[in-house]
């Protein structure tokens, strides 16, 4: 029941009210719980209502920091393989 | 990757990518270690419902089933809505010149002797909603009848009731009323790890309840339990990253509450969310959940500025106490005490077509998402 859907907010209507799109697909979400939010910002959808604007940076930021895990990873892996060798 | 593309993909991309099958790969590596330490699987508590769907779902669950046991948590509202309450909104819906206004999970489960479905059947007017606003537009269609919302979820859809609630009285409509039957999880965790009959790895956080709650608020967590646990979104990517996370401080032993959700949850959640539910909602003295008993402050009521809106009230509806489903071990699921499996029922006399507990009706129940993707 928790289920949150990112939709992208296309049109402001009110100061309560916009219009989110997702997939060609545009419907109505209430904005109260998130002030200040600006047509292009992603929002995160529950029930009919925006929660939350969802951030592109830490969105990115994330996927970075594990490429870079795993990246430091394989390469001690590859050190241990040539210590065994 | 650029920035637009993580969104608008965001929800549908099933197909893993690279970095997903780099992450699997070691995870099971990362797993299998410390499974082989231990001597025994890991344990670990999903403690949302529609984490139990997408770690199924996603294969995650299956592929990783030799080293980690996860197990669901009282995160389903449904699931754990007691008997009694569910008995109550049944008989408001039996009311005449009543409309029921609900999220579809909560039709089917069964009550004591009858459920919302059967009622409809029978003729009561139940309109299944997605959006709790809808429950207004109703009260302007249907002047001459009482509009009666139930309201169950924790803290992600208390919000949303409570904006419901102040639009009613904003709009003057005198037909609008709301039960309560809403959980907060706080108490429920407490409750869950202080009486020490669990035995849990780690725990992953439920990723929407905390974008109202905040990260910090899960502190606690690892400071009187000494749980690491992982807040993390429902895609595959994070699902796989905070396992992975989760997995690292547990082979380190290092309890702490983690953000991989960050792009969603912030430090302290989201503050006008919660300033609405509380100017609405205040604390009830104790509540009663399935599996859980009855847990002090755990559930939300009408403030007294609003109690003209609490359906139990107006329409003074008593139900006979009631008890769970006989040999339903949804209880005991739900507290993460047995997995669905070990439930004597499952796959047997409860099944998706004919359900005996609520775990097995309501979508992000461990019971029907075991039947659906792990039988």
């Amino acid at each position: 029941m928790c289920l949150g859907v990112p939709m992208k907010i296309v049109e402001i209507v009110s100061s309560y009210k916009a219009y989110a799109e997702l997939m060609g697909v545009k419907r109505p979400v209430y904005t109260e719980l998130i002030p200040d939010i600006k047509a292009g910002q992603y929002v995160l959808v529950h029930a009919g209502f925006a929660i939350e604007i969802l951030n592109e940076d830490e969105a990115e930021k994330r996927i970075h920091l594990f490429q870079e895990i795993l990246d430091k990873e394989d390469a001690n892996e590859k050190q241990r393989d040539i210590q065994r060798l | 990757m650029k920035s637009k593309e993580i969104f608008s993909d965001y929800n549908f991309s099933q197909i893993p990518g690279e970095l997903e099958k780099d992450i699997t790969d070691h995870l099971v590596l990362l797993a299998n270690n410390i499974a082989h330490r231990k001597g025994k699987k890991i344990r670990i508590m999903e403690v949302c419902g529609t984490h139990t769907v997408e770690f199924a779902r996603s294969g995650i669950t299956q592929l990783l089933s030799d080293s980690l046991d996860l197990r669901s948590g009282p995160g389903c509202p449904v699931c754990v809505t007691d008997q009694q309450d569910l008995d109550q909104m049944i008989a408001l819906a039996a009311i005449k010149d009543t409309v029921i206004v609900t999220f579809g999970d909560l039709v089917r489960v069964p009550g004591s002797s009858t459920s919302l479905e059967k009622e409809k059947a029978r003729g009561a007017h139940i309109h299944i909603c997605y959006n709790p606003m809808e429950a207004l537009a109703l009260c302007e269609k249907y002047p001459g009848k009482e509009i009666i919302l139930l309201g169950v979820g924790f803290e992600t859809t208390i919000p949303l009731l409570a904006y419901t609630v102040l639009q009613a009285e904003q709009r003057k409509l005198g037909n609008f009323s709301i039960i309560t039957a809403i959980k907060i999880i706080n108490p429920a965790l407490h409750t869950l790890f202080g009486n020490k009959d669990y035995s849990l790895d780690g725990l992953i956080l439920p990723g929407h309840v905390a974008a109202i709650l905040g990260r910090k608020n899960f502190d606690y967590l690892a400071a009187d339990y000494h749980l690491p646990a992982a807040i993390t979104g429902f895609q595959p990517l994070d699902l796989l990253t905070g396992l992975y996370s989760l997995l690292e401080d547990i082979n380190k032993n290092n309890p702490k509450v983690t953000n991989l959700y960050k792009h969603v949850v912030k430090e302290e959640g989201n503050i006008k969310a919660k300033q609405i539910m509380y100017r609405v909602f205040q604390e009830e003295q104790a509540a009663r959940w399935r599996g859980l008993g009855v847990i002090p402050g755990s559930s939300l009521e009408l403030k007294p500025e609003f109690r003209h809106r609490d359906a139990g009230s107006r329409f003074k509806i008593k139900v006979r106490p009631s008890t769970d489903p006989s040999s339903c071990r949804c209880g005991e699921i739900i507290t993460g005490k047995i997995s669905p499996f070990e439930c004597p029922l499952f796959n047997q006399s409860c099944t998706p077509a004919n359900p005996i507990g609520p775990c097995m009706v309501s979508a992000e129940g461990a019971c029907s998402t075991y039947h659906k993707f792990l039988v």
